[in-house]
């Protein structure tokens, strides 16, 4: 277990392959919710949440299920599967017993169900952990560690998306521009500039 | 025997999944407001988040608390929306019916600008350089982001850059009281006419230099009111509605002509 290693799985999925600014995943959420800054924050908690949690299950489900009988090719379909139930249950489960807590990202639960930002970190994480030169110990908590992050990175560009759009809220656009085509050019700028922390080498 | 095992692994997992879920559901449930179901039987269903609420059911939930309205959704039918209205007027309606008042009757004829303002036209970047254009720090801007919030459209410009309500549309959503700066619109029931059209806690005296409509705080309403129904606080003159019977006294004392009847539509009221 190396601390170096995870420092690089943190810079690697917040910056540089941020999973919505660099690879484009969870783009409904990212233009949906990111209007105010507040549900902004709460949806990217709740992504942060499940991505970490799914990465763990999932990689139990491929380690002890999809590996020893040799059927890695279905891991889409249980993917979905695990996570789709798996969130359906925190959320369940969350209602009852912490109200507080579900009005903080628990109404979000719903709409991350088949987010594909999450399908994304567990798949990565099955092709990038269980190549050769990983233990098992240091396999499972990279994946934990890589969904965490990615939750992060989700959280970020949320944040920074949803202040911006704040901001244009005042300012005099274009009819045609309005609301969510800005939306997607200031995106697509986001995007560009994130593409800077390609340059990044280790 | 590849096969086989694919097989048994996708459907063990979906039944096991499937059997927690039943049983969690049964073990978690919560009790909600009937009406959530069958708004929620309305909706798209496609969770889009287009409305800004977090998916369908977080919509159907912000309408039954009122925070948003059925016309934010881009997706659900007319149909389902006369629906959804139906299932949600029953109750809106046995509520006293409420309208959005400006408290402000210093348009741009009566009250002159005390500096040149070249900025965004919008009253909340305007409120943020000096408190706006106006001599009078309380009043109406005039830039209409109350027009602009409206989603009933029953805020218009009115000529003196003061919006005017109309009352037939208004559904008393409380969008303008919430989105206006200066914090001049207050909901108040239907059936008062009467209101103070003045939000300036300003003393008489500089009232009156900035705004020849501003409430001087004279009181003289306070004295005439045989309800007990107005009162001056922090040289305000301010209407408890509560109280208010609209007969209309203070309307005509008030010597600088703040305290104004709202006017009534022609049309009889049914």
């Amino acid at each position: 277990m190396d601390v170096s290693k995870f420092m690089v799985v943190m810079i690697s999925m917040v910056f540089i392959n941020n999973f919505i600014l660099s690879k484009f995943l969870g783009l409904c959420a990212f233009i949906g919710v990111s209007k105010e800054t507040k549900p902004a924050i709460s949806m990217g908690l709740a992504v942060t949440f499940v991505t970490t949690l799914s990465s763990m299950i999932t990689w139990l489900i491929y380690k002890f299920l999809l590996i020893p009988f040799n059927i890695t090719y279905l891991r889409t379909i249980s993917f979905i599967l695990v996570i789709a139930s798996f969130v359906q249950f925190v959320e369940m489960v969350v209602r009852k017993t912490s109200p507080g807590l579900y009005r903080l990202f628990g109404i979000y639960l719903p709409l991350i169900t088949v987010n594909c930002a999450v399908l994304g970190v567990a798949v990565l994480n099955s092709e990038t952990f269980f190549q050769e030169g990983y233990t098992v110990q240091e396999s499972f908590w990279f994946s934990a560690a890589q969904g965490f992050f990615a939750g992060i990175g989700f959280l970020l560009a949320m944040i920074l998306m949803s202040g911006i759009r704040e901001r244009l809220e005042l300012t005099d656009v274009p009819k045609p521009f309005k609301d969510v085509p800005l939306a997607f050019i200031i995106a697509s700028l986001m995007s560009l500039a994130f593409m800077g922390f390609n340059g990044f080498r280790f | 025997m590849n096969i086989i095992a694919a097989i048994l692994t996708v459907t063990g997992l979906g039944i096991i999944f499937g059997i927690g879920l039943a049983a969690a559901s049964k073990k978690f449930c919560v009790v909600s407001d009937p009406r959530l179901e069958k708004i929620y039987a309305r909706l798209p269903g496609a969770n889009c988040g287009a409305c800004g609420m977090p998916g369908c059911m977080g919509f159907a939930e912000g309408l039954i608390q009122g925070t948003c309205t059925v016309d934010k959704c881009a997706v659900s039918q007319e149909e389902s929306r006369k629906e959804i209205a139906s299932i949600l007027g029953k109750e809106a309606k046995a509520k006293l019916k409420k309208l959005a008042v400006l408290l402000c009757h210093g348009g741009c004829k009566r009250v002159k600008n005390k500096m040149f303002y070249s900025g965004i036209k919008d009253c909340i970047a305007a409120n943020a350089v000096l408190g706006g254009p106006k001599a009078c720090a309380y009043g109406c801007i005039g830039y209409g982001n109350c027009v602009a919030v409206c989603p009933f459209g029953a805020i218009t410009m009115g000529e003196d850059c003061l919006p005017q309500v109309d009352e037939k549309k208004c559904t008393a959503c409380g969008k303008c009281v919430a989105i206006c700066p200066k914090k001049l619109f207050i909901l108040t029931p239907a059936t008062s006419i009467v209101t103070v059209a003045c939000s300036s806690h300003d003393t008489g005296k500089d009232t009156k230099a900035a705004c020849p409509v501003g409430c001087i705080a004279c009181k003289i309403c306070e004295k005439t009111c045989k309800f007990d129904a107005i009162h001056v606080t922090n040289n305000l003159s301010v209407i408890d509605y509560a109280k208010c019977t609209s007969c209309g006294a203070c309307v005509k004392v008030c010597p600088a002509k703040t305290i104004r009847m709202r006017q009534l539509p022609p049309k009889k009221k049914s």
